[in-house]
């Protein structure tokens, strides 16, 4: 009747009911958790939307996607904050050094113009005013290249929209633009040169096209750069090429003087080439803009044509960019399901 | 239930160049790129239930990172479809983004954005994170003054902080001191409780066993096993530990008899706390028979967990215990007088087989697990003889 424990079979039977008992109990609370979860929300299972990921690079759909960087505008706008402040922390004079490189240009060009003398008038006006344009399109995407390649580590940890890492160097050369054109406008408006309001109308248009055309070349050139990392020695060379192709030291107008000019023995349809640089466009149309006169005192500094052609002509760019833009955001987006495996 | 997360047939592959063509000379001169293929995932499916937590455990370089990323959207599957519901958030590495040159505050933010909370969300939130992470009075100071540690609670703090509905984390619960790792594994509880699906990587097996619901062990990019934590766990910790036997099974045997409980008795009693090492232990074992059973042998081998060496072994048969033919049940009781070994895992393994013929009636492979830890002893006070003598110079 006793088996080895000790314990009459009745109070085994007893042990192996509060087991069952147990397990119930086991299993109530397993319900109870699982009712727990459930009741979290329980429209949450329909309401939640699902995303699928296979082998196929997405294609690109414009608008989809900006929603989608518009939801991750945080990260943009904290990796523009902390480029700023990592540049200027540390130094005494923080964003006040962003703002001397266009007052020492001013002095040094005031000083050299004054002293060896320049057939340009108010020549520091006419330089700033497209320098800066050029600036700002020479540091995005100088910088640009090497964004996704010095940020390897958070694309190898972290999803988040590619995009965001060349935008945010394009969004650091913006804010170093605005400020530059503050002193050039306060520069402007203290040594009386004045603005002309008609051809002001260039700016805003001047400074679209500038920034679509800059995006479009910072995503090419940062995708481009995690394969094959010649584009960055590339790109240094081709900026310093570009920036003498460009009207910005030397007025553009003396460019259409001399290569239109009907003695000229080349064919006049060389300013038109030479016109094909996107950038000439769109420098002159800042310079118009703020510069304003095409040839003070008789001097040609500006080349000779009406606000409503020189518009024309960026409206042109300004569609050649976005399409520009189109393709390299394209292709920016259909290389960067690789990014995390190439670098 | 329905799964938040479905993983089918995912494959991937990474080609490995013995040296990449980086640049375009190198593309252009060398048509032939010689390069192996990899397969870091080889046809890896499973799902994981909605508010359920998984663990997905196994080898360096078995391929877990390598998911986790697949799902995260970091890396692209080469061939397979990854689905799932709702928002994910993955914890690939604490304080991504920390940029030393910030101070504690601003980095907060900034790794806050990563992880997908916007700026609204993480003023909510922000002085639970530094509560967290327990440095209230270092937040205005630049990260690159922080020590390591608190790096890495600032990260975790902010990484606990986001709310997705599926949440990846990798190895990071590994993270400072052991007060504060508690304090992460109560966090993930609470995730749990909110209802929150966990995709939990990590080599701290027991935390697999406490916390999930599910495993998975990786091979070379091929699911080894999968199943509940504790089976997966001890396959796992089987095949860590020197055996790469394909014939490991937890448990085998005829079962004409069974280990129907193992139970090791402390000196504090019955339960689950650690034994003190040099205190007494009894291992004791029910057996119950599915039909009578002769000349029975009970053995146990404690294995230490770190190394899967048994430390001791034991059967009946050499205390001279005979047990005669018997049907029912029946309690066998080893005493330890003293557990000599140091601090640390130890596995029991059960087995029960005949004496005189071998023959396995039932085995259970690291049945039982528990934890010896070591307690300094108070010096006691002795009398200590001390002789004084004073001398002229």
């Amino acid at each position: 009747m006793w088996d080895t424990h000790g314990r009459s079979p009745r109070s085994a039977e007893r042990h192996r009911t509060s087991e069952v008992a147990r397990s119930c109990v086991a299993r109530l609370e397993r319900t109870a958790s699982d009712l727990r979860i459930h009741s979290r929300s329980p429209d949450i299972a329909t309401a939640l939307s699902v995303t699928e990921r296979t082998s196929e690079s997405l294609s690109l759909r414009p608008v989809a996607r900006i929603r989608e960087l518009y939801a991750h505008r945080e990260i943009l706008l904290n990796l523009i904050r902390k480029e700023l402040k990592v540049k200027y922390n540390a130094s005494i004079l923080g964003a006040i050094w962003s703002v001397l490189n266009p007052i020492v240009f001013l002095a040094v060009f005031t000083f050299v113009v004054k002293v060896m003398g320049n057939s340009t008038p108010h020549y520091p006006v006419f330089l700033l005013s497209g320098l800066l344009a050029w600036n700002l399109f020479s540091v995005a995407v100088g910088n640009g290249t090497r964004s996704v390649i010095d940020n390897g580590n958070l694309v190898k940890k972290v999803a988040f929209p590619r995009e965001i890492l060349p935008l945010s160097v394009v969004g650091v050369a913006l804010v170093d633009f605005v400020l530059q054109s503050a002193v050039l406008l306060l520069f402007i408006l203290a040594t009386g040169y004045g603005f002309h309001s008609e051809a002001l109308v260039l700016y805003p248009l001047s400074f679209l096209t500038l920034v679509v055309f800059t995006t479009a070349l910072t995503f090419w050139v940062s995708a481009l750069n995690v394969r094959y990392r010649d584009v960055q020695h590339l790109i240094g060379l081709a900026l310093l090429v570009w920036f003498w192709m460009t009207p910005i030291v030397y007025p553009g107008g003396i460019v259409q003087d001399k290569l239109i000019a009907p003695t000229a023995p080349w064919s006049p349809h060389l300013w038109t080439v030479y016109l094909l640089n996107p950038l000439t466009p769109i420098v002159s149309g800042f310079q118009r803009a703020l510069y304003a006169t095409v040839s003070p005192g008789g001097i040609r500094v500006l080349p000779d044509v009406s606000i409503a052609q020189l518009a024309g002509v960026i409206g042109v760019v300004l569609v050649g960019s976005l399409l520009l833009l189109l393709y390299t955001w394209r292709l920016f987006f259909r290389l960067s399901g690789d990014f995390a495996e190439e670098l | 239930m329905t799964a938040a997360l479905e993983i089918e047939d995912v494959s991937k592959v990474f080609r490995l160049f013995r040296e990449r063509p980086s640049s375009l000379k190198q593309r252009v001169l060398s048509r032939r790129m010689r390069a192996e293929d990899f397969w870091a995932l080889r046809d890896v499916a499973f799902e994981v239930q909605e508010g359920s937590s998984l663990g997905l455990i196994g080898h360096n370089g078995s391929g877990k990172t390598t998911l986790l990323k697949c799902i995260a959207g970091i890396l692209r599957p080469t061939s397979g479809v990854i689905r799932y519901r709702g928002r994910v958030a993955a914890l690939l590495e604490l304080g991504a983004g920390f940029h030393p040159e910030l101070t504690g505050r601003e980095n907060v933010y900034l790794n806050a954005s990563f992880l997908g909370l916007s700026r609204k969300d993480t003023d909510r939130v922000y002085d639970d994170i530094v509560a967290f992470a327990e440095l209230q009075d270092f937040m205005d100071n630049q990260v690159k003054f922080f020590s390591s540690g608190m790096l890495v609670r600032l990260g975790f703090a902010v990484a606990v902080h986001v709310e997705p509905d599926i949440l990846l984390i990798d190895e990071v619960l590994a993270v400072g001191d052991e007060a504060f790792q508690l304090k992460c594994l109560d966090r993930v509880r609470s995730f749990q409780a909110e209802g929150r699906t966990i995709v939990l990587v990590t080599h701290a097996l027991d935390t697999v066993r406490e916390v999930c619901d599910r495993a998975v062990m990786l091979d070379h990019g091929r699911i080894h096993a999968i199943g509940l934590p504790d089976d997966v766990v001890r396959e796992m910790r089987y095949v860590l530990l020197g055996g790469t036997d394909p014939g490991f099974v937890a448990e085998q045997g005829t079962r004409e008899a069974e280990i129907a409980a193992v139970e090791i008795i402390r000196a504090s009693g019955a339960g689950d706390g650690p034994v003190l090492r040099d205190d007494p232990l009894t291992i004791l074992i029910d057996v119950r028979t599915n039909e009578p059973v002769d000349d029975l042998d009970v053995d146990f081998a404690v294995l230490d967990g770190a190394t899967n060496h048994p430390v001791i072994e034991e059967r009946t048969s050499t205390h001279g215990i005979v047990i005669e033919r018997f049907d029912g049940k029946k309690r066998v009781r080893f005493r330890i007088p003293s557990f000599p070994y140091t601090a640390g895992k130890y596995w029991v393994t059960i087995g029960l087989s005949s004496r005189s013929t071998g023959h396995l009636f039932h085995v259970q492979t690291q049945r039982y697990l528990f934890e010896v830890i070591e307690v300094p002893r108070v010096q006691e006070h002795i009398e200590v003889v001390v002789e004084a003598e004073v001398e002229d110079l």
